[in-house]
């Protein structure tokens, strides 16, 4: 409790169990009366625990924390693990193990959790003695918030739980084989500049390390400097605010066909703080051949990972942007920008319009993200599931403030949804947060409704039911010759399940009520489930089928 | 991959000596479905520091990309990758000849000796030759003793190697990251 309270945490998300009782004995004064210093939301399954967990860490860009029993209790929160893995996300997961003379003997509930989570994990480490303490938790906060953040994992051995011994803090701020901050190559950041100052066409790439590095004025001097017009990762959506002139929109799949044509045609690509997922760049032979590639992280394996780099900086972009901005001239791509316009417009004519503004037929996705976008207040925190809800929303959301999105972006996890918003309402409690799920994500970590009735916390849950898992029958649709294998769905009748949970709770059906539904949601105290009743085969477009060239980007199908 | 373009690379880790590093590196193998060829493991002449000397076939795209999510690891200090012509390899086979056999046919020692190998140990049952080489040799030795049906055991052991260059890359760099405190 000690080690934790020095590590400035304030809620932890958990789930008791056998093998972490002691724990939370403990942690039963630690959350009352005088010795209170958390705040412990009990989730309704372990999985949900790390959800909120990377919720919280999104939004506060603090630790999030999971408290969790071992063996199924710690194999439930990997799907968490793995998740925080892929998107950087710092957690720490404290989970309870048998006492060590147990270990090897396939005692109840043991799990090898240090094997089965070291490849999914930041760091992974074994608690055996109640010395060890203050010392691991201290390193495992340490590597899960510095350099590029992620999970990490404490199999806690009850032994250590239990032993007493004479408490001694310890820091750790130094790990001799970690580097989390690379030193910035002043040669690296003249040749960025060099190449950029002699750029016609400059795209800048800008992903969630901004968020991560707080580098956000930083990346708007340096775009503003050379005048560089800047596509978004999904992650990376409130790196760089919507209504900023040089935002172009979002890079991908189903992002922006501005940004995505345009990687095809710049000159210098300026990458900063970003992987070049697939998801980003579609054919990896085909992309952006014609360019030179700047790419700036912080973490060295990034570089040419998936795209080959010409010059490489890698550093905190909170260092290594105002490092190159100083050397760069200022410089006016007018013409350069201009050209984004008319792709922009056809997308807007084809795509958007018809998205957000349909004059007939069912309901659309879109077009209640739109609305929602358009009352919900500028600092309000989307939070999305997985699939076309996840999609539709990232594109038709609107970004004005830091730290906005929870999205799993790189597992692509659903369930992450519900869970992830419990933990963002803790992180901001004076942020709206509107969660947005498909029927098929509402139910994988449904459960977590009852956290959400018991904490009464405000998550704005959009339920936008298609009665499909959307985006797999959009594939199945576009490349399975409609094939609709298992993608429809039958649903439960969600207002008796919101009012089991004594949830307010509306269904809206018809385009007319739209805006006055939105506003009840949104002026209700507390959360409030807002059923959406969605065209049932809607695509999300435009669309880059998976592994083609990213300008070859439909319009249409 | 093309199987053409790829080389055996030798990955030399250093690494600090806890529990479970070994399975930290041989996954970043395993990920990428490439195959270990050898691996040694054993203490450094730096205390505390533990070596990997890991050879695989691999192109030089990939092997770049192994060591550095092996180097990515909290506990490992350094990875770096080399071709045989950046390193001094050797490595060592063990041959248990049957005696019988080889006081029948003075050809078995002749071999032996030519390879410049070793009698470490003689019995009136078995005979045990060592040799310390390159892979090569090792293996050509165990096919020539092999042509007289002699050999009743053979192993051969994981590469170990040190660098051709002047520079102790990795005492180096803990000097430098002490003093950065």
């Amino acid at each position: 409790m000690r080690a934790l309270q020095a590590e400035g945490v304030k809620t932890i998300f958990g789930y008791p169990g056998g093998s972490i009782m002691p724990v939370y004995d403990a942690l039963f004064d630690y959350t009352r009366g005088q010795k209170k210093c958390f705040d412990h939301i009990l989730v309704r399954h372990e999985q949900g625990a790390t959800h909120a967990a990377e919720g919280y860490a999104r939004v506060s860009g603090e630790v999030g924390v999971a408290l969790v029993t071992s063996g199924p209790g710690v194999t439930n929160t990997l799907t968490g693990v793995a998740d925080a893995m892929l998107d950087s996300t710092p957690i720490v997961v404290i989970a309870g193990q048998v006492p060590i003379g147990a270990l090897g003997t396939d005692a109840f509930q043991e799990v090898d959790l240090v094997g089965v989570s070291q490849p999914i994990s930041k760091w992974s480490y074994q608690i055996r003695h109640a010395e060890d303490v203050a010392w691991a938790v201290s390193r495992a906060f340490y590597i899960a918030r510095t350099g590029r953040p992620g999970p990490v994992v404490l199999d806690f051995a009850k032994n250590a739980q239990i032993e007493e011994i004479d408490w001694e803090p310890c820091k750790v701020d130094f790990v001799r084989s970690y580097v989390p901050y690379p030193k910035l190559d002043m040669e690296a950041v003249r040749q960025a500049a060099e190449l950029i100052n002699h750029a016609k066409k400059p795209l800048a790439l800008v992903g969630q390390g901004v968020e991560l590095g707080n580098a956000h004025q930083e990346l708007v001097r340096f775009l503003e400097k050379a005048d560089i017009p800047a596509g978004r990762t999904m992650l990376g959506l409130s790196a760089l605010p919507s209504t900023h002139p040089l935002n172009v929109g979002m890079l991908g799949m189903h992002g922006n066909y501005a940004p995505n044509l345009k990687e095809q045609e710049c000159d210098v690509l300026i990458a900063i703080g970003m992987r070049f997922s697939d998801r980003v760049t579609g054919n990896l032979k085909t992309y952006a051949k014609q360019a030179k590639i700047i790419h700036l992280d912080i973490d060295r394996s990034e570089i040419d990972k998936c795209v080959k780099t010409d010059v490489a900086v890698v550093a905190d972009c909170k260092e290594s942007l105002p490092a190159i901005t100083e050397l760069l001239q200022k410089a006016d791509h007018q013409a350069w920008r201009d050209s984004f316009k008319p792709l922009m417009e056809k997308e807007r004519t084809k795509v958007i319009e018809p998205a957000i503004h349909p004059k007939e037929g069912p309901l659309l996705m879109g077009e209640v993200v739109h609305a929602v976008a358009e009352q919900a207040p500028d600092n309000a925190i989307l939070v999305t599931d997985v699939g076309q809800n996840q999609l539709f929303a990232t594109r038709y959301f609107k970004y004005h403030h830091k730290r906005s999105i929870c999205t799993s972006g790189g597992l692509g996890t659903m369930g992450y949804g519900m869970p992830a918003a419990i933990g963002a309402t803790f992180a901001a409690p004076d942020r709206t947060v509107c969660c947005f799920m498909g029927d098929g994500g509402f139910q994988m970590c449904i459960e977590e409704l009852g956290t959400i009735m018991e904490q009464k916390a405000p998550v704005k849950m959009i339920l936008m039911n298609n009665h499909y898992l959307g985006n797999v029958r959009q594939w199945q649709d576009m490349f399975w010759l409609r094939r609709k294998s298992f993608t429809k769905m039958m649903n439960p009748d969600y207002a008796m399940i919101a009012k089991g949970y004594g949830i307010p709770y509306l269904a809206l059906t018809e385009r007319k009520d739209l805006a006055a539904a939105i506003r009840q949601m949104l002026t209700t105290d507390g959360p409030f489930i807002l059923e959406c009743a969605i065209m049932e085969e809607d695509n999300v477009l435009p669309m880059t089928p998976p592994g083609m060239d990213i300008d070859k980007m439909m319009l249409e199908i | 991959m093309e199987e053409n373009k790829k080389k055996l690379y030798t990955l030399l880790v250093y690494s600090e000596n806890v529990a479970g590093i070994l399975n930290q590196v041989t996954a970043v193998f395993t990920r990428r479905q490439v195959n270990i060829e050898s691996l040694n493991v054993s203490a450094s002449s730096i205390p505390g520091v533990h070596k990997y000397t890991i050879t695989a076939w691999s192109d030089e795209d990939q092997i770049i990309k192994i060591a550095h999510q092996i180097e990515k690891k909290i506990d490992v200090v350094k990875a770096n990758y080399f071709t045989d012509d950046q390193l001094f390899i050797r490595e060592s086979g063990l041959y248990k000849l049957a005696t019988p056999m080889v006081l029948e046919n003075p050809e078995i020692s002749r071999t032996v000796r030519r390879f410049q190998a070793s009698i470490i140990e003689v019995n009136p049952t078995y005979t045990i030759v060592m040799m310390h080489g390159v892979t090569e040799d090792i293996i050509s030795l165990f096919r020539a003793l092999d042509t007289f049906g002699c050999v009743l055991q053979y192993t051969r052991s994981g590469r170990i190697a040190v660098t051709r260059g002047m520079q102790e890359q990795v005492s180096e760099f803990l000097e430098q990251r002490e003093q950065s405190i």
